[in-house]
């Protein structure tokens, strides 16, 4: 990998003072854009923006693929530092809040469309999308791209053989405990499980319920927010889960997208997992498509108001200044705004929704997607869409997102800690009020360091 | 009788030395030099912002908890690793040392794991005792041993305590077999003539004859268990479940990789370092006396 970033921070360093010249001899461009996702996604990616390539001739942009999410962010981040950042970055919602807080590191959506006059309709984003990535006064920061969801999908065999109705999956959470305990007495090893464990059951959860995963509106209104992931609701929800882990009707599937792996090879009956998980699933799990369930996620239905709808995960693109003493010349930033605008088209986005499981972004790719009958021969596959409109759109400081710095750590530590409950060596209680404390130290720091 | 080269002026000397200095210099003392000034800044991940803080950072690592239980924690792991290495590789040595049919064959299957990559050596565990989808993992659960280290922080640290010993067996082996083969023939026969049976002779003769190997050994895993078990921590557990196997060096990973917090992050690579210099001094001190090969 070293000798990967020295021979691009080479070969950026030889480019720079070239691409003038090129361009005066009627070359194009180049743009260098890292994105995070792994075959199959980041071919059909890629696939995207060689199409931009072919569409015109002043702009060039060569993708790259950098390693997991937070490798990516990583290895932009170190390569700012040394003056040889990417144009484009693709960086995840976790991400958001230290992306926001980057200052001149990055050049935000709203200054890159004003500068270069190019237009994009931000209005037809769905609303869940466009106000993870703006400012409060609605100015967007970064593109929206593969936008998901989380969601549960189940084995239907594994209803069928439990004598549970394979077509209707559980709401409620009463309801999915009781049949856990039928999975259970069935012979199914793993009743229930969860990849994201954080972002399924508490992210997503307090938006669900509509409380508060911490102060300002979750981050959105200042980097002095506190954690408040120690509310009453989501301390009885990790008590429910560890209550279901000692029946053996949930196991901890592991850290991040671990979990996964349990469903697709057919051990776990429902699972809690990202609807960007669609094709692997279909592809993996035994029994296809026929076999795979997909619900809304469950709630508790004495909690007023619940469900709302459920916040976005995946990931947005992110325009960045080469380094901390350069910015990019005017023809760059025109090539990094058209290829926005490319993206933002109907086409583009229902194309990538229709192969991925990544949610349709704007309304009228949605609208379009809808007219093609494709949600009649692929069911289950508007479910996300539904479940982020759930709750009428109206949408609360607690259902808006999340925008918290160093949330990559505090993901972690709320991990750490789920875990140690899930051993028996503490209470639910403890293992959220552990997460508040430690959380907020890492708030604190973020804060000093980006007000100095 | 020694011999000694005497060159002619400055300049031959100095070019020959020239590759290794600046070797050293560009890839130990800028990067290292670069952790002991970033140990005293605070900043934003990007660098856009920084701020001198003095001795904050040492200060604020010295009294996090979670640091402390790190510290012992990697404690804990090092000893078990170097005490569970150097134990199996001397009694494999000393069978190995034996006449016994096929030797050769024996001595070089064990010292093959030694070309095993860490994170390799890591996935082939994996692969073994991953609840799931790890073959004993499973044949575990099915006896009805409910074996989860992604879940039970003991078993999670048993696991990466055996996975990083097992590695270094058969480096300990090599230099244990070499040790024990350097023990005179004639001592043993004295002793053995003496009346002292194989037990007797082993902990009499043999053992303190092979001290300063196990001494010189000791050391190297100490240093192997505390730097190089990274590879095995980070394929495994990711230093989970809870904080139950997360060691010093991979804390450094965790807080200045993920999370960005250079500051602290350098603070305690600085804190290793002086681990290390302490560790090194102690070798010299001690081994470059008494072993001899």
């Amino acid at each position: 990998m070293l000798r990967r970033t020295l021979g691009q921070a080479a070969l950026a360093a030889a480019a720079a003072p070239l691409a003038a010249p090129a361009l005066a001899q009627g070359g194009p461009v180049e743009l260098q854009f890292w994105h995070g996702l792994a075959q199959p996604l980041g071919g059909i990616l890629e696939g995207i923006a060689n199409q931009f390539n072919e569409s015109q001739r002043r702009f060039r942009i060569v993708s790259t693929f950098r390693g997991s999410y937070p490798e990516t962010m990583v290895a932009a981040i170190a390569a700012f530092r040394a003056g040889t950042a990417p144009h484009i970055v693709q960086m995840f919602e976790v991400g958001t809040g230290t992306m926001m807080a980057a200052g001149r590191a990055i050049k935000p959506v709203h200054e890159l469309l004003a500068e270069t006059g190019v237009a994009i309709n931000f209005d037809d984003y769905l609303p869940a999308v466009r106000g993870y990535y703006s400012l409060a006064d609605g100015r967007m920061m970064a593109m929206p791209f593969n936008s998901s969801t989380a969601i549960v999908f189940y084995n239907k065999d594994m209803f069928r053989r439990a004598g549970l109705n394979p077509n209707e999956a559980p709401a409620t959470w009463a309801e999915l405990r009781a049949a856990a305990t039928r999975l259970r007495a069935a012979g199914i090893e793993v009743p229930v499980t969860t990849a994201w464990p954080t972002w399924t059951q508490v992210e997503q959860f307090n938006a669900i319920h509509n409380t508060p995963l911490a102060t300002l509106d979750n981050g959105f209104g200042g980097l002095n927010a506190e954690l408040r992931v120690n509310n009453p609701v989501q301390v009885r929800h990790i008590n429910t889960l560890m209550e279901m882990a000692r029946e053996g009707t949930f196991r901890w599937g592991g850290r991040d997208g671990a979990g996964d792996a349990i469903f697709a090879s057919g051990q776990a009956a429902i699972i809690f997992a990202s609807s960007g998980a669609r094709a692997r699933f279909v592809r993996e799990v035994p029994g296809g498509l026929a076999n795979l369930g997909v619900a809304m996620l469950p709630y508790y239905n004495d909690v007023p108001g619940a469900p709302f709808n459920s916040i976005i995960g995946g990931a947005a693109f992110w325009a960045m200044n080469r380094g901390p003493n350069a910015t990019r010349s005017a023809d760059e930033n025109r090539g990094i705004a058209e290829f926005y605008a490319f993206l933002a088209q109907p086409r583009i986005v229902a194309a990538w929704h229709t192969e991925t499981g990544f949610l349709p972004v704007t309304r009228t790719a949605f609208e379009q997607v809808r007219a093609t009958g494709f949600y009649t021969q692929n069911p289950g596959a508007d479910i996300p869409i539904q479940q982020l409109l759930r709750g009428g759109g109206q949408m609360t400081g607690n259902t808006r997102g999340i925008r918290l710095g160093g949330f990559v750590e505090i993901r972690t530590i709320m991990q750490e800690e789920m875990e140690r409950a899930l051993q028996g060596q503490q209470t639910a209680q403890q293992a959220m009020d552990n997460s508040v404390q430690r959380g907020n130290v890492v708030l604190r720091n973020f804060e000093r360091a980006n007000r100095a | 009788m020694e011999k000694k080269v005497i060159f002619k002026g400055w300049a031959l000397p100095l070019a020959l030395l020239l590759p290794q200095l600046v070797i050293t210099g560009i890839f130990f003392f800028w990067p290292a030099g670069q952790a002991v000034y970033q140990s005293f800044l605070r900043e934003d991940a990007f660098g856009l912002s920084r701020q001198f803080v003095g001795f904050e950072n040492f200060a604020d690592v010295l009294s996090d908890p979670t640091w402390l239980d790190a510290l012992w924690r990697t404690g804990f792991f090092s000893a078990s690793v170097a005490f569970l290495a150097l134990s199996v590789a001397l009694f494999l040595a000393v069978q190995a040392d034996k006449h016994i049919r096929g030797a050769n064959a024996y001595k070089t299957l064990l010292i093959w794991p030694y070309a095993v990559a860490p994170a390799i050596a890591a996935v082939l565990w994996l692969f073994m005792f991953h609840p799931n989808i790890g073959l004993f993992g499973r044949m575990l659960n099915g006896m009805g041993i409910p074996w989860n280290y992604k879940l039970n922080g003991d078993q999670a640290m048993l696991l990466i305590i055996l996975a990083s010993a097992w590695k270094q067996v058969s480096y300990n082996f090599i230099f244990f077999l070499a040790g024990l083969q350097s023990i005179p023939r004639s001592v043993l026969e004295a002793a053995a003539i003496d009346g002292a049976r194989p037990a007797r002779r082993f902990w009499t003769v043999v053992f303190p004859l092979l001290s300063p190997t196990a001494f010189f050994l000791l050391v190297v895993n100490l240093v192997y268990a505390f730097f190089d078990t990274f590879g095995v921590i980070h394929a495994l557990t990711q230093g989970g479940p809870g904080k139950a196997t997360e060691t010093l060096i991979y804390r450094v990973y965790t807080d200045g990789v993920m999370n960005l917090n250079l500051g602290s992050s350098a603070a305690q690579s600085v804190i290793l370092m002086i681990l290390v210099i302490a560790l090194t001094m102690v070798q010299f001190r001690f081994i470059e006396r008494k072993v001899h090969y």
